[in-house]
């Protein structure tokens, strides 16, 4: 697919987000994780500063630890695309509770803006599709992002990977803490878990 | 919840797997992820029939890492599994373990040391223990079965207890010459 992208990623991840209960949330590093934190901090958040192919695994411990609450893995296209072969990990592990949303600008925006090989032609739909998820799509505007959200509210009995196609650009940073130790333990105190 | 008791008529030193999976349930791991290995064929078998623990074979070992961190936010206790080849997949996403602080127990399996056939797995091998010192992970060895028992025991209370990341390296020796 080659036609050129117009959605602000920002919008997107607010609409995707606005009503999301007790969702639980990681995101990948780079635009991901400036993005969730620019719809507001959460105690439900986990962000990544590195550990790149990381976020939807680290999704998946939690989903399977956590199998009443739903989890959100936040990423780009980049992250993703290190971590592809956790996408066969997830397939087979088939937790209901995951979804993997990938905020595509089909470019490693943090380095530069090289192009990634989202733009061209390898998609990552049809790869979880391939490794077995219950659902996958693509959207590119704001009316489908919220359908999104609604979708991914209604449970489901396996995992889901659903892309958003948005303009290759770079919005003024918005920064969480890069103390991993402390949004860690913020994470689990929300669930409930002490400090050690 | 399983609490299997040690067998008295088991010596440690021909069934330490067995002694290791009672080991890490009384510890409470509830999950478990792997990249198999013949040394971990008991071991992985004794987890992927047990109801209470999920288990995930990985397409490359640092996955486990990235798990076991998730598992952790959940507020549960994950173990991996892997040979020593696959340490040097890890290395980047221990980054993950080593700067959040995230209890960490790695059991590997040593190729390349002793009584080796294949010389692929020599360099690895050779980098092992120094690559996860470099990135901030303690090591810790078991040469013998009952070396290797209380080894796991311990190392699992320095992880889950004291936030810790620890591999442990099972000897070459150990495990046994393999057939070809």
């Amino acid at each position: 697919m080659s036609m050129q992208a117009q959605l602000d990623r920002r919008a997107a991840v607010a609409v995707l987000l606005r009503d999301r209960k007790d969702t639980l949330v990681v995101s990948g590093l780079g635009s991901p994780t400036y993005d969730l934190h620019s719809v507001g901090d959460h105690d439900g958040n986990f962000y990544l500063w590195g550990a790149m192919g990381g976020a939807a695994l680290i999704g998946l411990g939690l989903a399977q630890a956590q199998p009443s609450k739903r989890v959100l893995a936040l990423t780009g296209d980049g992250e993703q695309l290190m971590g592809i072969g956790g996408l066969a990990t997830i397939g087979v592990a088939r937790p209901r509770n995951l979804d993997i949303v990938v905020i595509d600008n089909q470019h490693f925006g943090e380095t530069g803006m090289q192009a990634s090989h989202t733009g061209r032609g390898v998609d990552l739909t049809a790869i979880a599709a391939a490794c077995g998820f219950a659902a996958i799509g693509t959207v590119r505007t704001l009316e489908e992002v919220g359908r999104l959200a609604t979708q991914i509210a209604q449970p489901v009995d396996g995992p889901r990977l659903f892309v958003i196609k948005v303009l290759a650009e770079n919005p003024p940073r918005s920064l969480p803490s890069r103390d991993a130790v402390f949004i860690k333990n913020r994470f689990r105190a929300h669930l409930g878990f002490a400090a050690a | 919840m399983h609490s299997p008791q040690p067998n008295p008529d088991s010596r440690a030193s021909d069934n330490w797997p067995s002694e290791l999976y009672r080991i890490l349930k009384a510890a409470d791991v509830r999950q478990m992820s792997y990249v198999p290995d013949a040394g971990h064929s008991q071991l992985i078998r004794l987890f992927s029939s047990d109801p209470d623990v999920t288990t995930n074979v990985l397409t490359t070992e640092e996955e486990g890492i990235a798990i076991a961190a998730g598992a952790w936010l959940g507020g549960q206790r994950s173990v991996v599994l892997m040979q020593s080849s696959g340490v040097g997949n890890c290395i980047n996403m221990l980054s993950l373990s080593a700067i959040g602080r995230f209890p960490l127990l790695m059991l590997v399996t040593m190729r390349g040391e002793w009584a080796e056939f294949n010389p692929w797995q020599v360099p690895m091998s050779r980098a092992t223990q120094p690559s996860l010192e470099a990135i901030g992970l303690k090591v810790m060895r078991g040469e013998t079965a009952e070396d290797l028992v209380e080894t796991v025991e311990s190392a699992a209370a320095l992880a889950y207890e004291a936030d810790q990341q620890v591999a442990v390296l099972i000897g070459q020796r150990l495990i046994g010459k393999k057939k070809w």
